[in-house]
Formats: structure tokens, sequence, C-alpha cells
């Protein structure tokens, strides 16, 4: 697939820090792509550099292999983390007015906001000034105005703050929708479940600068650490007599007739050693990688380590029997 | 281009669809008319008479008193205390008590009344009684009255300006003294008024958070600009109605009470003399009438010697300029700072060359044509005001070119650097800015 955007050797500095160095990104086209990192890491500073509210320093961005420029701002949708409407205004007259700015004219505008009201119980709401509104309909509303003039990207930072549950699943949907219909969408949160649910590509950024990024899948796999989780019943001896020193018995629980534990295979060992003994000593009832989430995978890149690993140097989580 | 006008327009229309502006668009020419038609009504409507009852011990005083100005005069015999009966019934509102003695002690002079004494019967007693006492001692002296009065020569120059095209126009100082005043002033008021305007849209935009979902898909600067200009003619609308319904209301009313506003001196020189007088006689009774109708009189003639549309198409210019001059910093301020609190200390340097030019506008109206005049009405931050004083009393064109040619250029340097600090400061949240800081968000690129 081909990349919609392409960010080249982003560098912008601010008065007192670097707030992004040396950052490429590709995000392909048709996708949906996770931008993550912890707050201050230089994201919003990228999404602005995209939508050009501001200018990077040094470095380059092609959408669509057309360099970045003021006509692109039509294609590109945002909904910003931080946003707000005019409290005074009315609902109608405002989503009209935002449209305008994206460049629709008035009547397209009209007609495309009708069918979104429609289709989110909003139409009542039209001729109410946006302070009668509840958050989570103007939620909707700014949710509308981002896609209304049907961007070839969108870019969602934080997209699900404020909303229920349900209305949350709704934003799913219609978020996979665009998807489907033909749009690449930028997705910035904290939420990892809805990374792992949504994502097919993911970048991460942390102070300043990019220290990961590619398909959610392959990203997982890289950061499997060898760690299985077996379930065994009918024990003929505990289970650390079983592993020699290629193996690292991590967590188990049970007794002898029912066990579940975590077991670390180190070096390059073979999986399948590991299977040997406990086919032989005991009954095999479940054997399986554990991959690890992308909350794992996440903090373990800003903070250094797993923090399952950390199970691994806290000894008194095995008991042994 | 079209976005930045989409900007204007929602900027206009949701300014001008409020009430507030409905009802100052109206009252502001009710009150102004009313400042203009008010006076002449009263005037003319003031019905209650104020009855004085004399009662005059001397017998020196009694036959001067001539009913006038809504006071009536009752001679009322040499009984006070009768008077003061009379008076507690309500037939009269004050009674004068004129001593026997008050040829010769003119402190012993009493007015009585129950209320308040009605100022202009005051006024208007004490004026009679001065004469009176003045003719009673030039015949003591024996001095004939007649022959004072024809040594007594009033002298009263008429100003006349030359104008450029050689034109003779009577000046009246004090008119332009006024007019200059008032459209200085108004100048002011309409800065501040539509400046912090702007400050508030600004404000209102980056606390809720609209600013970034509107700057990606317009320019900073377009917003800015777009609201600066939409508020600007918010301004110029409210301004062009009021001038249109002040003058409607008071034609309205000269044409349908002409006589009231009928003063010329000239003729009244006429309409009061029945009989042929000779022309000494008649220029003393001119004299007498220019004098008492002065105000009147100089005000519709000192009024009709004044260029008005070149006071109004200077006055659109200077506040349209000093408007988009003062706009922009308010802008700039509005961005800058997180809630209304904040702008107290960045509003201080902009509000200073303001309340300079306030302040100065007295010292300007003596000496239209002095040093501090000519500096103030030159440099771009006072200009606006200032030139506005000027103008009633005639301003070179060549001043009026370099002062609005400067105040252009005054009011794009302006803009340039709130724009600098605009697109910084609209998407900076829960930082205390300082001057420093400012200072770097203006000189970093």
């Amino acid at each position: 697939m081909d990349a919609l955007l392409r960010a080249e050797h982003i560098i912008k500095e601010y008065a007192n820090h670097r707030a992004l160095n040396d950052v490429s990104l590709e995000i392909p086209e048709q996708s949906i792509f996770g931008l993550l990192g912890p707050n201050g890491a230089g994201k919003t500073t990228l999404i602005r550099i995209i939508n050009q509210i501001i200018g990077p320093d040094k470095g380059e961005i092609y959408l669509n292999n057309e360099h970045l420029k003021p006509g692109h701002v039509e294609k590109i949708g945002y909904l910003p983390e931080e946003r707000g409407l005019y409290k005074k205004m009315k609902v109608g007259e405002q989503a009209e007015y935002l449209a305008r700015l994206k460049g629709l004219n008035g009547f397209e505008a009209r007609k495309l906001l009708k069918q979104w009201f429609e289709r989110f119980d909003l139409t009542p709401w039209w001729n109410k000034k946006v302070e009668e509104l509840s958050k989570g309909m103007q939620q909707k509303v700014q949710f509308i105005i981002t896609v209304l003039h049907k961007p070839s990207l969108l870019i969602f930072d934080e997209p699900f703050t404020g909303f229920d549950p349900i209305n949350v699943n709704i934003l799913k949907e219609e978020i996979l929708k665009l998807r489907h219909d033909g749009a690449t969408i930028i997705f910035s949160t904290h939420d990892m479940a809805s990374v792992e649910e949504l994502c097919d590509h993911i970048a991460l950024i942390n102070k300043s600068e990019k220290i990961l990024e590619g398909q959610v899948q392959q990203i997982k796999k890289q950061h499997a650490g060898r760690i299985y989780e077996v379930e065994l019943e009918n024990m003929k001896k505990p289970l650390e007599n079983m592993l020699d020193d290629r193996f690292r018995l991590l967590t188990s629980t049970g007794t002898t007739d029912s066990t579940r534990a975590r077991v670390k295979i180190l070096n390059d060992t073979p999986a399948n050693d590991l299977l040997q003994p406990l086919l032989r000593e005991a009954q095999l009832v479940a054997f399986k990688e554990l991959t690890p989430s992308m909350n794992d995978i996440f903090i373990k890149q800003v903070t250094g380590r797993f923090p399952a690993e950390s199970a691994e140097t806290d000894k008194q989580h095995i008991k042994p029997r | 281009m079209g976005k930045t006008s989409t900007i204007i327009k929602r900027e206009f229309l949701s300014r001008v669809r409020k009430r507030s502006f409905v009802v100052m668009t109206i009252l502001g020419p009710l009150l102004m008319a009313a400042i203009v038609i008010v006076p002449v009504v009263v005037a003319q409507w003031s019905d209650s008479e104020y009855d004085v009852a004399i009662v005059d011990n001397s017998d020196y005083f009694v036959h001067a008193f001539d009913d006038r100005d809504n006071v009536r005069f009752t001679p009322l015999g040499t009984n006070i205390d009768h008077a003061l009966e009379l008076m507690h019934d309500g037939r009269f509102d004050a009674v004068l008590h004129i001593p026997e003695a008050a040829f010769q002690a003119p402190s012993t002079l009493r007015l009585f009344s129950e209320k308040s004494v009605n100022l202009n019967a005051r006024l208007l007693i004490e004026n009679i009684l001065k004469l009176e006492f003045e003719s009673l001692k030039l015949e003591h002296a024996g001095i004939d009255e007649e022959v004072l009065r024809k040594i007594e020569t009033p002298v009263n120059i008429q100003a006349i300006r030359i104008q450029n095209d050689g034109e003779l126009i009577t000046d009246y100082p004090e008119i332009s003294m006024g007019l200059g005043i008032v459209s200085g002033l108004l100048i002011y008021i309409f800065i501040f008024l539509f400046g912090s305007q702007v400050l508030r849209g600004v404000l209102e935009e980056k606390t809720s958070r609209i600013v970034e979902i509107i700057v990606s898909s317009v320019r900073p600067f377009q917003l800015m600009i777009g609201k600066i200009m939409g508020v600007g003619l918010v301004g110029l609308t409210q301004f062009l109605i009021w001038v249109f319904l002040t003058f409607f209301i008071v034609g309205i009313f000269q044409f349908a009470m002409p006589d009231m506003f009928q003063f010329t001196p000239d003729e009244r020189v006429f309409i009061s003399s029945s009989q042929v007088l000779s022309m000494e006689e008649m220029e003393q009774q001119r004299e007498l009438i220019q004098q008492q109708d002065t105000m009147a009189g100089q005000l519709l003639e000192g009024l009709s010697a004044i260029n008005f549309p070149v006071m109004i198409v200077s006055f659109i210019f200077f506040f349209l300029g000093g408007y988009l001059l003062y706009a922009a910093l308010f802008a700039a301020i509005g961005s800058a700072v997180d809630n209304e609190a904040d702008t107290q200390q960045f509003m201080l340097p902009v509000t200073v060359p303001l309340l300079l030019a306030i302040i100065m506008s007295n010292l300007v109206i003596s000496n239209p044509d002095g040093p501090v005049a000519f500096w103030l009405s030159i440099i771009p931050l006072t200009s606006p005001v200032i030139m506005m004083v000027r103008i009633p009393f005639g301003v070179p064109y060549m001043e009026l070119m370099l002062s609005g040619g400067l105040l252009i250029i005054g009011f794009m340097a302006t803009t340039w650097l709130a724009a600098r600090i605009y697109r910084t400061g609209i998407l900076m949240y829960g930082k205390k800015v300082n001057y420093r800081e400012l200072w770097k968000w203006i000189t970093h690129a």
C-alpha cells in the first residue's frame, strides 16, 4: 500500500526545547494509524504541523506525494483533543460556518449536515444554542464537523473522551466505516485498549523522538518475551523440578492436581524443548505464547521494562510446591 | 480571501444580531438628538410660572419689576406679614422684601420662600435690582444715564477665517472647540468599545478552544484579521446609523416646529422694531439681542460654518485607522492571556497613549496649531483622537495627509506585531506570559 502521508526528518524547536527531533513517519493509505506517546512527547506538535497550524523548522511533509500546501487543509479533518465551539451560536449555523471554512459551499454544507444530524439524532437541536447541548452532543457535533467535508486524512486526538460507552461504540463503528470508505485515519490516544481494537499501524513518540513504528501485529510479535502460559494436571513432581536452567518459572498457581504457570524460555532454546518434560511428567491442558499487550509495549518502550517482567525479578510470586 | 470574508461575515452578523447592539443603535441617536432638542423644548415649554410678591417699604424699586421668563411679579403693598400669610396659603411662591433702608444697605434684601428658592427667579431679581441700583446711584451722582449709555461702546470683534480657496467664513472657536472635543471623545470611546470587543472575542475563541478547530482550516492571521474587520464593520455600521438617525430625528423636529430653531439675529432686530429706528439704536438693539441669544445664535451660525462632509469623512477615516491600530493590539493581548483578569498588565501600555490623547485634547483646543497639537496629531498612537480635535479648527491638507499616511503605516505595523504574538498565543494554554515571553514570540521566526 502507498503512503498517504509521509513525514521526513521533522525538526521543531520551541524557545527552550526541541519538541520534535528528526521524526519520520509513513502513514499507509486507508489505514488507522495510532500515534502514541506519553504526555508532552510531541504528538500534538506533530499533528499541528500536519495541519499546517505551525510549520516545522526542518523536514518535509508529503500528502499523496505532494508537498504539503495550504490547499491541503481541505483534504484533512482534524478533531483536536482540546476542542470547543462558540457557546452562544446556534448549532446548525455554527456547523455550517465551520464547514465553509473547510471549503464547502453553503448549499453542500447544509445538505451533508442534515444527513449527519439525522444519523446522530441531532436534528431537533439544529436551532438551539451550543450551550444548551450536553457535552456528549457537543462532541458529536464536533465529530460531524471533522468528517463532513469527506477528507482523505482524518486526525482524531483522543476522540472518545466525554462519551458514554454506547456512544463510544457508535463512534468506533463510524471510524471503521470511514476507513472502509477510503479514509486514512491518524488516531492519537492513551487508551491502549482502543488502539488494539482499531489500529493497523502505530508509531510511538517519546521525548521528541520516534522510538517505534510498524504494524500492530508485527510489533507485538517482536515484543513477545518468549513467555508461555501452561496449564497442567496430575503432575508427578513440582513444576520447578521439571525445568532445567534453559527455562525460568515466573509464576505458578494451583495444586499438583491443577496448575497454571508462566514460563520464560531463555536464550534460543526452541519452545518444543519446554514441551518435552511437561508431556512426560504431567497432563498438558493448555500451552500458548503470551503476546504483550500494546499497553505493556508502551510502558516497556517508555520506561525501559515490561510491567509483566517485573514479576521476573520478584521471586515472591513463585510459590514452589 | 474567501475564507476571510466568511469569518468577517460571522463576526459582523453575530454582533449585529445581538439585542444589545439593536438597543444601543436606537438609543444612541435618541440620546444625541435629545441633547440638541431637549434644551430648546424645555426653554419653550417650561410653563410653570413662578409668582413673586414684592413688598417694597422703600418704594424705590417696585416699578422696576416686569414679568419675564415665567417669573411673575406682583406688588403687594408694604405689609410683609400679610404677604407671608398669602404665600403660606399658596397664592405666591416667594416674597421679596425690600426694607426701607435697602438703598443704603442692600444686604438687608430678603427673598422668602417655603420651598427652596427658584434659582432662575433669584438671578433675575438680583439682575433687576443691580441695574436699578446703578441707575439710582448715577442719578444721585448727577450723571445723566443717557450720556453714560452713549459712552458705553460694545466691542465685539467678528473673527473671519480666510480659507484656502479665499472664501471668508465667520469663525466661532467655541463651536470648533465643542465639536473637536466631542469627536475626539467619540473616537476614544469607539476605539475602546470595539477594541475590547475584539479582545473578548479572541479570548472567547481561545478559552472555548474552538480556535484549534478553526486554525486547522484557516491561517491564524486570517482569523485575526477577519475578527478585527468584522468588529470594525459593526462599529462603522453603528456610527453611520447614529449619524443618519440623529440628523433624521433633529430634522423631524425642525420640520414639525420650525420657529423653534429660527434665531437669526437680524430678523429679530426688525421684528422687535415696529417703528423706525436710527442706525445707532438699531445697532444697539442688535448687540443687546445678540448677547441674549449668543448661545443659540452662535451655535446655529457656527455649525453652518463647519464643513460637515469633511468632518464625517475624516471621522470615519481616523476612527477606522485608530481602531485598526488598537484592535490589533487588543487582539494580541487577548491571544496572550488565559482569562480576562490577566489582561490588566498588558492593557496599561495600550490605554496610556489613548488616555494621554484625551487629557491633552484640552491643551490642543486652546492652541490647535501649536507644536504639541501638531506632534500628537502626527504620531499614530494619539493622532486619531487629537486630529479629530483639531479638524474643526481647520488643518492644512499636508498635515492631514501626513497624519493619515502615518496612521496607515502605524496600523500595518501593529497588525504585523500582533499577528506574531497571536499565532503563538492562541495555542498556548496555562502559561503566565510576561513581556519577555512576548518578545520571544515576536522575534522567533
